[in-house]
């Protein structure tokens, strides 16, 4: 059986380094098979996350030769085997242990978003009405897995760690999916220009790139957003309706 | 002794799947204090992974169903040893736990008129699983989850429960576990508490469960003392993936053959023609023709015989294989593509419907479903069997100790059909929460006991006590998944059965010596040793209530006794743990049903 090796980060917090190991691989091995081998034959204490094992849940996000990419959906043979592979945790955020990293400030975020607010019921039954072609839209950021690799990616996260002040590529998703609704009735685009920091997007399209699921983040959620922004803030017909309006 | 960080709460729910996200939503609602434990990070729950739909009689797509078809089918597919109180109340309630969802934020497939979409699944008369092309469980986890987060519950992600605290009278008070992260105790006083863990899958070595199935909540109820009933009954899925190796076991969705998706074997058979049924040759279709036009919506045809109930398709493709007509790796052929000879842009159509099916083959195993053929087998999938439950409150038969979800028993009996269980876990997930919540009103909390702490977590850093010289976890557990996987599988025998008791009484005296070395943080191997105790119980719950069940019936094949017996239709198989700490076995009586159901069932034939 041919074998190959990886390159895997070993360390817990900050601290740690490098190591080297060989394993066996074989027809239609992906990444997070060769990590459980690795696992099972020599260290036992290798800590990695990962539940589906099928691209649907989006827990064994890593950093795979330098990219953002799903363990469980990176085969083997899409990678040069000659030479080690390095597989490390997502570096964004804080490191834990190993692979795994603390991808909390994601939840966090979330609970900062405005939550679901449906209209009226359209029927007396309690039931609304909507088009499948009103939802296809709202269904693509739905598929968002929540592995985070968008936010891993993203450089104000990744590179400037303005974590306060911006929301990031998955919340943007989430907030288009909220706004893009056909039932939602609440209003986010104040926060997504002032709290959310929309702004510090510059659309490089790096999130759209890593996404497992071919979300268009940046073309379908982002720009649409910003555009309503724009259009709420600095138009000057709607700027001078809400002066009159007080609403701002 | 090892210190802890204590919380208190009225209502504790361990498992953050969609019971667990629902009892808790609905105990937060009542004003209870929540705690929701969350064994991986929270919306990575086996929910997620659910693909087909939820089932639920809207009748937006066939105005001829109603509830009443729904309790007759899921009654017909569970062989008639469901709790039929539990059957009765999923499929009066469905319907409002799906429009409910609606309301929260779920974004279902829609029908012309601009309704929620159902789509036809195996034993279900009528098109009636609401889904999300085939990611429904995704759709249903992260609603749930997204209207969790602001319900006032505190979750506790990357937490697992190592047992239950008792009050000595028989009573829980609470639980003891660890957070992954840094491996740390954690101690939670709560006046009542929800089993929602689901299932026992990595109890086998072909399995589309996660590292998380472990049958946690089987064996903490198990060890507080509840009755486990109906342990027998595992469900097989007919559709995993075999080939490569490493995706062994993925689920392959239903879906496929509601869409159209046809079984063959290696001379191209259509083989499920061959063998439909007694009980459902009026509803099968009896040529390939009537079955297409079944799943194109044609209301007066019957199903293709590649929709009757997982358990009996499953041990036809067994049939297939073992009589050398699989394909070259050990399965047979599942064929979506064909449907070009009948649709037009089929290509399209196909990667529309089942779009994640699509991108797992396509990805994992270079194949593309919309031009060839698919190989598949059984694996191991859902268990009906879990802890023993009052229908109506979900309390099992320890006091403030209920369960919700698979690691609950009842509502599938001897097979759950497809879609049932998104719905089951709405339904008795929020049923759970309310009584939950209601329980912890009236009850005062008890101060857990520092004996048992300790006790606790002596136990849990027993395997760093032991070092890691010894033994290591992982080699159990894969023995332990080849025992199950070939002594206790699909088709199963007395003899077979008591060879896997002998060898998980040498699993366990294995792990009882199993160490690991290092430090706690995110210690898998550490976490691994302490999962084996849990699924050593079920598998051991699973093999003696196989044993004890002679017949056939569902999810359970007996080689020695291959037909059905009226007398076993009479009885679940308990198990629950003597005061020596052996297994007992035993048969509980099922209760009558009423006059009402029994018509019910009686026109629905």
């Amino acid at each position: 059986m041919p074998s190959a090796t990886f390159r895997i980060w070993r360390g817990v917090g900050a601290e740690g380094g490098f190591q080297d190991y060989r394993t066996d691989v074989s027809e239609g091995m992906v990444v997070l098979d060769a990590v459980h081998r690795i696992q099972a034959e020599s260290a036992p204490d290798l800590a990695c996350r990962w539940n589906c094992k099928a691209g649907k849940c989006g827990s064994c996000s890593a950093e795979i030769n330098g990219k953002p990419r799903l363990m469980c959906m990176t085969r083997l043979n899409q990678l040069k085997l000659d030479e080690p592979v390095t597989v490390e945790p997502m570096r964004a955020f804080p490191p834990i242990r190993d692979l795994v990293s603390d991808v909390s400030w994601n939840f966090r975020v979330k609970m900062g978003i405005k939550p679901f607010a449906p209209r009226k019921p359209d029927a007396p039954d309690g039931t609304w009405r909507m088009a499948q072609h009103d939802i296809d839209r709202v269904q693509e950021f739905r598929k968002c897995i929540e592995c985070f690799l968008c936010q891993d990616v993203c450089h104000v996260i990744r590179d400037h760690q303005l974590t306060d002040a911006f929301i990031g590529p998955r919340f943007l998703t989430f907030a288009a999916a909220l706004e893009m609704h056909p039932l939602d009735t609440a209003d986010r685009i104040p926060e997504l220009r002032h709290e959310h920091g929309i702004g510090y997007c510059n659309i490089t399209k790096c999130c759209t790139n890593v996404c497992p699921e071919e979300i268009k983040i940046t073309d379908n959620a982002i720009i649409p957003l910003k555009e309503r922004t724009v259009d709420r803030f600095y138009d000057p017909v709607t700027r001078l309706l809400r002066m009159f309006s007080g609403k701002g | 002794m090892a210190g802890y960080t204590r919380y208190d709460y009225d209502v504790l729910v361990i498992g953050a799947g969609g019971a667990g996200l629902r009892a808790a939503i609905e105990a937060s609602a009542a004003g209870a204090k929540v705690g929701l434990i969350c064994k991986s990070l929270l919306g990575k729950a086996h929910t997620v992974m659910a693909e087909g739909g939820i089932a639920a009689a809207l009748a937006n797509v066939d105005d001829r169903d109603n509830w009443k078809v729904h309790f007759s089918d899921t009654m017909r597919g569970g062989q008639y040893v469901n709790n039929w109180r539990m059957a009765e109340l999923h499929a009066k309630e469905a319907p409002a736990r799906v429009r409910e969802l609606e309301a929260w934020g779920a974004v279902f497939d829609r029908t012309p008129d601009g309704r929620i979409l159902q789509r036809n699944f195996g034993g279900h008369r009528y098109p009636r699983l609401a889904h999300v092309g085939d990611r429904t469980g995704l759709e249903l986890i992260r609603t749930l989850q997204d209207h969790a987060i602001h319900s006032g519950a505190t979750v506790h992600m990357e937490c697992t429960i190592v047992d239950l605290l008792s009050d000595g009278n028989g009573r829980v008070i609470g639980a003891f576990g660890y957070e992954r992260e840094r491996g740390r105790f954690l101690l939670f006083s709560a006046k009542a508490v929800v089993l929602a863990t689901g299932g026992i899958g990595r109890a086998y070595r072909i399995t589309s469960n996660s590292w998380e199935g472990t049958g946690d909540g089987h064996a903490l109820a198990y060890r507080a003392g509840a009755d486990l009933i109906d342990m027998e009954f595992v469900q097989f899925h007919p559709t995993g993936m075999v080939w490569p190796p490493s995706v062994q076991g993925i689920l392959v969705t239903e879906g496929v053959r509601g869409e159209g998706g046809v079984l063959r074997n290696s001379n191209g058979e259509r083989f499920m023609f061959g063998d439909i049924p007694a009980n459902y040759r009026n509803q099968t279709a009896d040529n390939e023709e009537e079955g297409w036009r079944y799943t194109q919506g044609d209301k007066t045809a019957r199903r293709p015989p590649e929709l009757l109930t997982r358990d009996h398709v499953a041990r036809c493709i067994v049939r297939e294989i073992k009589e050398g007509r699989g394909s070259p790796h050990g399965g047979v052929f599942l064929d979506i593509s064909w449907i070009k000879a009948k649709l037009p842009n089929a290509e399209e159509h196909i990667r529309r419907k089942l779009p994640s099916m699509y991108h797992q083959f396509k990805q994992l195993a270079d194949i593309d479903i919309t031009k060839e053929p698919m190989e598949i087998g059984p694996t191991t999938h859902y268990i009906m069997g879990g802890v023993h439950v009052n229908a109506e409150t979900q309390m099992s038969s320890v006091e403030g100790l209920f369960a919700a979800g698979e690691c609950a028993s009842g509502i599938n009996g001897a097979n759950r059909l497809g879609g049932n269980s998104l719905s089951d876990i709405v339904v008795f997930g929020k049923r759970a929460g309310e009584y939950a919540a209601i329980y912890a009103k009236e009850h005062t909390p008890v101060e857990p006991s520092e004996a048992q702490i300790e006790t606790f977590s002596r136990e849990a850093l027993a395997p760093f006590d032991r070092g890691g010289d010894g033994e290591g976890p992982y080699k159990v557990m894969h023995d332990l998944q080849s025992t199950m996987q070939d002594l206790v599988g699909i088709v199963r025998k007395d003899s077979e059965m008591r060879e896997a008791l002998t060898r998980l009484g040498e699993l366990n005296a294995r792990a009882a010596k199993v160490g690991v070395a290092g430090h706690r943080e995110y210690h898998m191997g550490w976490h691994t040793a302490l999962d084996l105790r849990n699924l050593l119980t079920v598998s051991e719950a699973v093999a003696r209530s196989a044993i004890e069940r002679t017949e056939s019936r569902g999810g359970h094949f007996r080689d020695d006794f291959p037909s059905q017996a009226a007398e076993w239709g009479k009885v679940n198989v308990q198990t629950s743990r003597a005061s020596d700490g052996t297994m007992k076995v035993s048969r509980l009586p099922i209760p009558e049903m009423p006059a009402e159901l029994k018509q019910v069932v009686e026109e629905m034939k």
